[in-house]
């Protein structure tokens, strides 16, 4: 007789169906203080002030909400930035549906910005006989137009070298946002002979205060920012679910051999879904060139093109679910920002934040898709 | 022929930059990931090296030990980043381009976070001796040789060794059979995750060595740090111009390099072309257009032998049904 | 005798309802081929896989010499002298055979020179054929399968197993197999080969185990079996291969396809001159070894490739068609009249000799005056689309379930939309129909599935397919073609689909069905032709051909004239 028990493998995984949606929430929940803990832990480390005085650590955490909420600008500029990235991420969604990885989105809302902004510069501001020659509300339908063709052509120029010789659009794409961003700086050494390079923010082309009595006038600017994204938010998702264009989209995603296999023209959804996702983007750089800014600089975007990828995927490329994530990025962003002037760090910080709470909210994916099994201690089984 | 010689060396000395960071890169993707941190790793690695580098100074090590240690600091940092990205693709099998950009994200953050702190880092501790240690074996040089230091020579190697050990050895073989087809390496019994693990590890390790590299080598400035990212992108991208061959980044290298120096030589290269201020972004703009020229040329002639690594990209779960 | 490897109580699940293998005991001895035999999806395969390290049983264990075996990985099976051929070559395309078989070995082996020494000598000892420093993708089916017969051979396996090896192998070339297999044995090797051939079963095997849905049914001796009784073990009831066959209705051409040559993508020829014919109302079966062409002749007609040369010609027939002034003018009716071609809904010739323009006129809107029309269509360098808009109801059951045919994260009803979302000026889908048709393919094909929204990633092959024919059919198609479409099935979703073809023969429409096993081709259709390396055979009469001749003309080789 022998026992003869060797060890088995002490975890096994295997894929899992599906989860209930509140177990999927909880374990997003849990990566996400997880990796606020963490982020505490890198802080404790990095910042000399919470060095120096550990005790300040619950400051350090108050400061993620005082960043977002502590005052009514605050809680106003929160909205807004939550709709400016949304809008970006909107942008993304319908490329990302059909598997177009677009890295673009900061060039293209970036060229967005450019082309709002050459409209007013141009344009604006100019008199003819004593009248200005366009008055603002012409100004912005000009500048809306112009940039939405830019971003379009800045979208849909990778999209027709993929549809036709499916060149790799994720690196064509980014390397579109460089091209872009010298193109800026190139026409701000034109337009700023001075060498300063920095265009002051332009007088004409202002948005019309439409609501009154919220305090600032520009916050009613923020307000129709956020209810014309509102209304974006709701186009992108009914075109995504309801629409047949938004059906080939997901087709072509899935497998684009199924796509050819009922006749849907491949290249054609591509090029067309570009152009919308460029436009999208050429969209939110109007609401920055023509909203917010009025100005241009080759840090207008801000990164945000890259940051928006990650809302989009975070939401499993679902418009309603965005408006929770990038308000998830916009509040640690705030917060982080908040932290970098109370303690005196620099101004990169809130990306250190994002980083380590993405890299938990990835990472959290895993306990969606799969099951751990542990391996059930046997009776040592007797042979022969 | 000197402005001509001076153009040559230089944009070889820029070329080394990106020959870490692609072939750090190509090591990666050999085994099936497509490691879109590398600018985040690169970041870091430089961040890793000059933090290194102030201790040392500080404690006051002999020259040698210096550049030994700062290169060592940067490797470490870099596979430390690589080990972050591969726990979660690898173990985790996370979306690899999201993960990237999360990486990327973190890592240039906090380079600048480390790189703006005066107390761990000081420029003129980690610049002013320490680049002339760096530019051994030419440092005292006048002419324009003494700008490649030890560092480019150690890129060269690693380039030609990473292109030896892919495509001359067993390891190499089984680990571009793991890019290929990682089901197949894994009924060879290769232990897959293992290789998956050191690839991109120690790739991310090479790649940031391009990090440390530029900034105490190449533009020996404390601003230059803040450039690095854009270098990253472009590393990655000249993965592809090299068709995955890693010795092929040293002419690849230099053609971007060429391309990045060319707008400050011209004016002494071809004294009739007057380069106005304007003109500068327009120069600079040239190697992504050029990125994207062989993008699009390599994707129009694409040939068997040329193809990225079958199943890069692709998380390996064995019991996938 | 001591086995070299025993099974006992095996257990492997895969999610919550898939039980693939039920405490599975088996034992295999020394110098013999031990044949398991079952149907598809009986988890032959999902067994032995647990044996070569590539899954890990939920339950049970292994003993290699009476030792038990903890096999974690394939390297860990190897350690065991445990090597198997899996269905699928599990082999880089880029490399060459010597660098495939170099693979995964540690530094003991030598250098590539040395590897590519061993490789020839193994070859010469079982009698191999193949040069070391091809490269894969240059390689026959064939070619693959030594290299990988070479690579565990190399290893030192004691221990072979081979999963459906014969599947993709000419006769002569499945002939050289189990002599090689043969002298493996003769060498003192186990062989485990993995089957559900059983005339394999009776020409190579010592012994037989046999699987049934996960179960092991029994292990018998070779000699002391008989053919019918293991598949009665096999399928566990008499099988009544019976196939209802109806004489074919009124079978008119109705599509032709006329010297047909296509390129494949690396530029040989995957069809060559290609005649053929089907009809409606008949099931025209293709026969012949996997990537002959069947595929690549599917897809041509269905719009997705480019040929080089050919034609493909489609008939429709358009019975009592009223006429309209939209298609014709007045005196063309009245010519169409006189020359005998129209009738009345009740079968009346019509004469309009004293029918006034105006009387003609009211006949015409009332949709009096019906006429018979074949239209004669080239759909040869159309679109699918452009098939579509032509009027042409063609459906197609591609092989790549859900690669090509189905969507696997929509659910059921978001399939059903595949073929008819375009339908209506909207520019929004509509979900109402797609739902109804999806609910009422559940209810008559009884597809098992959680709803009709769950993703048909999760369903069951049989329960794919079953959408999958059930959408196609759905549109009451005048050519329905259907590729390997019971591949994987059980019997019983395959008899769903034998009948639903058989009913589409009954309603007129021309069924082009694309198999593998002779048995049931000669059974359900009622011409077949054979493919063989991209040529296609004149037709037979599935009533009469045997089976020999069917067999002779898919192996026999072609002499390239080119």
């Amino acid at each position: 007789m022998q026992t003869n028990r060797v060890k088995a493998p002490l975890v096994h995984l295997s894929r899992r169906d599906t989860l209930p949606l509140w177990h999927k929430a909880v374990i997003r929940l849990a990566a996400f203080i997880l990796g606020m803990a963490v982020c505490g832990l890198v802080a404790l480390l990095l910042i000399e002030k919470l060095r120096l005085d550990p005790s300040r650590m619950g400051e350090f955490y108050q400061s993620f909400i005082k960043g977002s909420f502590s005052t009514l600008a605050r809680r106003w500029k929160f909205f807004k930035n939550v709709a400016v990235l949304l809008c970006i991420a909107l942008a993304l969604t319908p490329a990302f549906r059909m598997r177009f990885w677009n890295t673009g989105a900061e060039g293209q809302t970036l060229m967005g910005v450019l082309a709002a902004v050459a409209v007013n510069f141009y344009l604006g501001g100019k008199y003819t006989n004593g009248r200005v020659a366009w008055p603002d509300w012409s100004l912005l339908v000009l500048m809306f137009a112009a940039s939405l063709i830019a971003g379009a052509v800045w979208g849909v120029i990778p999209a027709l070298f993929k549809a036709r010789w499916n060149t790799n659009e994720t690196l064509f794409t980014l390397m579109m946002n460089y091209v872009a961003t010298f193109f800026v700086s190139y026409c701000l050494i034109k337009w700023v002979p001075s060498g300063s390079s920095s265009l002051g923010k332009l007088s004409s082309g202002k948005l019309p205060t439409v609501f009154t009595g919220l305090g600032k006038s520009q916050y009613s600017d923020y307000l129709l920012i956020i209810i014309l994204v509102g209304l974006v938010t709701a186009l992108v998702y009914v075109y995504l679910n309801y629409s047949k264009h938004g059906y080939e989209i997901s087709v072509v995603g899935e497998s684009e051999r199924t796509a050819r296999y009922v006749g849907i023209n491949v290249n054609k959804v591509i090029v067309r879904t570009m152009l919308l996702s460029g436009m999208l983007c050429g969209l939110a750089g109007w609401i920055i060139g023509a909203g917010l800014d009025r100005s241009v600089t080759t840090e207008s975007v801000g990164g945000q093109g890259f940051t928006a990828i990650m809302v989009c995927w975070l939401a499993k490329f679902d418009p309603i679910m965005m408006i929770l994530t990038s308000g998830l990025i916009i509040f640690l962003n705030l917060g982080a920002d908040q932290i970098s002037t109370t303690f005196d760090v620099s101004g990169a910080f809130p990306n250190v934040i994002i980083g380590i709470v993405l890299f938990f909210i990835i990472g959290s994916e895993f306990f969606i898709n799969y099951k751990i099994n542990f391996r059930k201690k046997e009776t040592p089984s007797v042979t022969k | 022929m000197g402005p001509f010689i001076d153009f040559l060396v230089d944009s070889l000395g820029f070329g080394a930059t990106f020959m870490y960071g692609s072939t750090g890169e190509i090591i990666t993707e050999k085994a099936g990931h497509l490691n879109l941190g590398i600018p985040g790793v690169m970041c870091m690695g430089g961040a890793g090296g000059c933090l290194m580098i102030n201790l040392c100074v500080k404690a006051g090590f002999p020259p040698f030990l210096i550049v030994l240690l700062g290169i060592l600091g940067s490797f470490i940092m870099g596979v430390l980043m690589g080990l972050i990205y591969s726990f979660l693709t690898v173990t985790l099998r996370a979306n690899q381009n999201v993960t990237g950009l999360a990486l990327t994200t973190f890592g240039v953050g906090l380079m600048k976070v480390l790189m703006s702190d005066k107390k761990l880092v000081q420029a003129t501790t980690y610049l002013v001796n320490p680049k002339n240690y760096f530019r051994f074996p030419f440092a005292s040089r006048t002419d324009n040789l003494h700008t490649l230091g030890v560092m480019f020579f150690i890129a060269v190697i690693i380039a030609i060794g990473a292109g030896w050990l892919l495509y001359h050895t067993r390891t190499g073989l089984n680990l571009r059979s793991i890019g290929e087809n990682p089901a197949t390496a894994d009924a060879a019994g290769i232990n897959v995750i293992r290789y998956k693990y050191l690839a991109t590890c120690i790739g991310s390790g090479i790649s940031a060595l391009g990090g440390l590299y530029y900034i105490i080598d190449y533009m020996c400035s404390q601003e230059a740090y803040l450039s690095l990212e854009a270098f990253g992108w472009l590393s990655i991208a000249l993965v592809i111009f090299v068709l995955w061959k890693p010795h092929i980044t040293i002419p690849g290298a230099f053609i971007f390099g060429v391309l990045f120096s060319c707008s400050s030589h011209i004016p002494n290269l071809l004294p009739f072309i007057k380069v106005t201020m304007a003109a500068k972004p327009l120069f600079k703009m040239l190697p992504y257009v050029f990125t994207i020229v062989v993008l699009i040329i390599s994707s129009v002639r694409s040939r068997r032998e040329n193809r990225p690594p079958k199943s890069l990209g692709i998380s390996y779960f064995r019991e996938e049904r | 005798m001591q086995p070299v490897l025993e099974l006992k109580h095996i257990t492997k699940r895969f999610g919550k309802d898939v039980l693939a293998n039920d405490d599975v005991s088996m034992e295999v001895y020394p110098g013999e081929v031990l044949a398991i035999l079952g149907e598809n999806g009986c988890g032959k395969t999902t067994l032995m896989n647990m044996v070569s390290g590539i899954y890990y049983p939920d339950a049970g264990h292994i003993y290699i010499k009476g030792e038990e075996a903890l096999i974690r990985s394939p390297r860990d099976a190897y350690k065991y002298n445990i090597g198997m051929i899996h269905q699928h070559f599990k082999l880089v395309d880029v490399f060459s055979a010597a660098e495939n078989i170099a693979l995964g070995l540690d530094k003991t082996s030598g250098s590539l020179k040395q590897v590519t020494d061993k490789v020839s000598e193994i070859s010469a000892k079982y009698g191999f054929n193949i040069d070391p420093n091809k490269k894969i993708y240059d390689m026959s089916v064939s070619e693959k399968q030594t290299v990988e017969i070479i690579k565990v051979l190399f290893r030192g396996a004691e221990i072979l197993i081979l999963d459906e090896p014969t599947a993709v192998l000419t006769l002569s070339e499945i002939k050289r197999l189990f002599e090689i297999l043969r002298n493996m044995v003769a060498d003192g090797k186990s062989v485990i080969i993995i089957t559900h051939k059983l005339n394999e079963v009776m020409e190579v095997s010592d012994r037989v185990a046999v699987m049934r849905k996960g179960k092991h049914i029994a292990t018998v001796n070779t000699s002391e079996t008989t053919e019918s009784e293991l598949t009665d073990m096999m399928v566990g009831r008499k099988v009544d291969l019976n196939i209802a066959r109806t004489e074919p209705v009124d079978p008119r051409p109705r599509i032709e396809i006329r010297n047909l040559s296509l390129k494949d993508e690396e530029g040989g020829w995957a069809l060559k001159e290609v005649n053929l014919t089907a009809c409606g109302g008949e099931i025209l079966g293709i026969a012949g070894i996997a990537g002959s062409g069947q595929r690549q002749l599917l897809e041509a007609v269905a719009g997705l490739n480019r040929p080089e040369t050919g034609e493909i010609i489609f008939t429709n027939p358009k019975k009592n068609k009223p006429v309209t002034l939209f298609h014709k003018k007045l005196p063309q009716i009245r010519r169409l009249a006189a020359e005998n071609k129209l009738h009345y809904p009740d079968g009346k010739r019509v004469n309009l000799s004293g029918v006034s323009d105006k009387q003609l006129r009211a006949l015409i809107a009332e949709e009096k005056l019906l006429f018979d029309d074949d239209e004669i269509m080239s759909l040869r360098d159309k679109t699918p689309l452009e098939i579509r808009e032509l009027g042409v109801k063609l459906s197609f059951v591609p092989e790549d379930r859900l690669g090509m045919g189905l969507v696997g994260d929509m659910g059921i009803s978001g399939n059903m939309m595949l073929r008819s979302y375009r339908k209506g000026k909207s520019m929004f889908l509509n979900f109402k129909k797609p739902k109804a048709l999806g609910e009422e393919i559940i209810k008559e094909l009884e597809v098992v599935t959680p709803s009709v929204r769950t993703p048909v990633r999760r369903l069951s092959g049989g329960n794919l397919q079953k959408v999958l024919v059930g959408r196609e059919i759905s549109s009451s198609p005048k050519v329905l073609m259907a590729a390997y479409p019971v591949r994987g099935l059980d019997i019983n979703s395959s008899y769903t689909i034998y009948n639903l073809l058989a009913k589409q023969k009954s309603l007129g429409t021309a069924v082009i069905y694309v198999g593998e096993d002779l048995d049931v081709l000669m059974e359900l259709c009622d011409r077949i032709v054979v493919m063989n390396s991209g040529r296609v055979s004149e037709p037979l009469d599935a009533r009469s051909v045997k089976k020999e001749e069917l067999g002779r003309l898919m192996t026999v080789s072609h002499r390239e004239g080119e």
